[in-house]
């Protein structure tokens, strides 16, 4: 269970919501609503107030980092620290995310690839695989399929059905009313920084 | 011993600068101006602090000579703070090199000052130019340390900000820019040491030369000064960019550009 908490940081917020295991929320709202900051709060990437717990334990009484790998946030442009694409992976990550990473429609050898070769696209699924690598309780997406082309979205959402089936609560920011209908159990909008 | 020069002979080498800002002119590099104003500073600089020295050296007390010092180190603080690209917000800007720097140079002075033993050990003639050119070392090293540190940290906020997001700390995450400020910031101490005597000859041992000692012992005070600029540059140039890591991330791990300018 997530619970959200009055969060809140200068001209964001307040902020509730409370999601159970398998649940899907849409975050929908223009654009610089501050949909990615509430992402961002979630995961302690930006400095708030209120209360996030996830089953029963407080955000603060967890170190940031523990904290960060259970309730993952993926960035709309997510980055690269290394050259190889293998480097931002375990070393049994092309092992043990093998069915997923057919299912996003990335060929077996993509862990050797360099990333200044990847299109876009393939940015976009590899920082989906890398994020679901680490096995988070809570996915935080922000526009996880905004450069992908129709086959490659259908995949991605299938991807994060299965773990959403399995459990993995998701808050899924999204600009396809489509998106929003196949994916979301839930859905809080957003209008100029607050729940609308 | 050769006989310093006069005003006529230092017109000849002003002379010199003078083409150097017509160059810039006719290029249109925009440079003529801050070339001329750098020469002029120079001369009221040193004009200034000849004058001061001869005063401090004449008094015969620690007191001055320590104020000194600490006058050359607050400019070097200023000098770190104002290289700076993308400075550190608020009176970090000038107190963190400038700490750092302060730092160093005390150690390294403190080294020299065992090595050499002058009598007393606040002897004008050892303590200021030794504080002087470890200063200028270390001040070097640290702003470019500095700045190569927050412009990295800039450059490659997507990257850091992903490792943080997938449960990095914010040492793990910092870790490659750190290592690349800490580098650029050495190489100029360590080239120096490299290219001392087989291309350059350092401007302590030119003076010394020029002023009529004997090279040997020259190059022996080289070698020891370089010592002490190599020690002093590595400490400044880590701490510098160690402490800059922890006052860009928080104790929660989150990355704090907003503390950047």
């Amino acid at each position: 269970m997530l619970r959200i908490e009055s969060l809140r940081r200068d001209r964001f917020g307040p902020f509730d919501l409370a999601l159970a295991p398998g649940e899907v929320c849409a975050v929908t709202g223009p654009s610089g609503s501050g949909k990615s900051v509430f992402l961002r709060m979630i995961a302690d990437l930006d400095p708030s107030e209120g209360r996030v717990s996830l089953d029963e334990i407080d955000r603060d009484a967890v170190p940031a980092p523990l904290w960060r790998r259970r309730v993952t946030y993926l960035a709309a442009e997510p980055g690269w620290w290394a050259e190889t694409v293998a480097e931002h992976f375990s070393a049994d990550a092309p092992a043990s995310l093998a069915r997923e990473r057919a299912a996003l429609r990335l060929p077996e050898d993509v862990f050797g690839w360099p990333v200044a070769r990847l299109s876009t696209g393939e940015r976009q699924r590899l920082a989906l695989l890398r994020a679901l690598a680490g096995g988070p309780k809570v996915l935080l997406l922000d526009e996880p399929t905004a450069s992908l082309d129709p086959v490659s979205v259908r995949g991605a959402e299938a991807v994060i059905q299965e773990r959403r089936a399995a459990g993995l609560i998701v808050l899924l920011v999204s600009h396809d009313p489509a998106q929003v209908a196949r994916l979301a159990t839930g859905r809080l909008a957003v209008a100029g920084g607050r729940a609308a | 011993m050769s006989p310093s020069p006069g005003p006529l002979d230092l017109a000849l080498g002003a002379g010199f600068v003078l083409v150097n800002a017509g160059l810039s002119a006719a290029l249109g590099l925009g440079l003529s101006r801050t070339v001329l104003v750098a020469a002029c500073r120079l001369v009221a600089q040193l004009t200034l602090v000849g004058l001061v020295l001869r005063t401090v050296f004449g008094l015969g007390a620690p007191g001055p000579v320590i104020a000194v010092v600490a006058v050359m180190a607050l400019a070097a603080a200023y000098e770190i703070g104002a290289r700076q690209e993308r400075p550190l917000r608020g009176a970090w800007r000038y107190l963190l090199g400038g700490a750092v720097t302060a730092g160093a140079t005390v150690i390294a002075v403190a080294v020299g000052l065992a090595a050499l033993r002058p009598q007393p050990w606040w002897d004008p003639h050892a303590l200021i130019p030794l504080a002087g050119i470890v200063l200028g070392s270390v001040m070097s090293g640290v702003a470019i340390g500095l700045n190569g540190f927050t412009g990295g940290v800039r450059r490659e906020r997507a990257a850091i900000e992903a490792r943080l997001a997938l449960g990095a700390t914010r040492d793990e995450a910092l870790a490659p820019l750190i290592r690349s400020a800490i580098r650029a910031g050495l190489i100029p101490v360590l080239n120096q040491m490299a290219a001392a005597g087989l291309i350059t000859l350092p401007g302590m041992m030119t003076g010394q030369i020029l002023a009529g000692q004997d090279p040997q012992g020259a190059a022996a005070a080289q070698i020891l000064i370089l010592f002490l600029l190599a020690g002093a540059s590595g400490l400044g140039v880590t701490g510098a960019v160690f402490l800059a890591a922890r006052r860009l991330t928080d104790a929660r791990h989150r990355l704090r550009l907003e503390r950047l300018g």
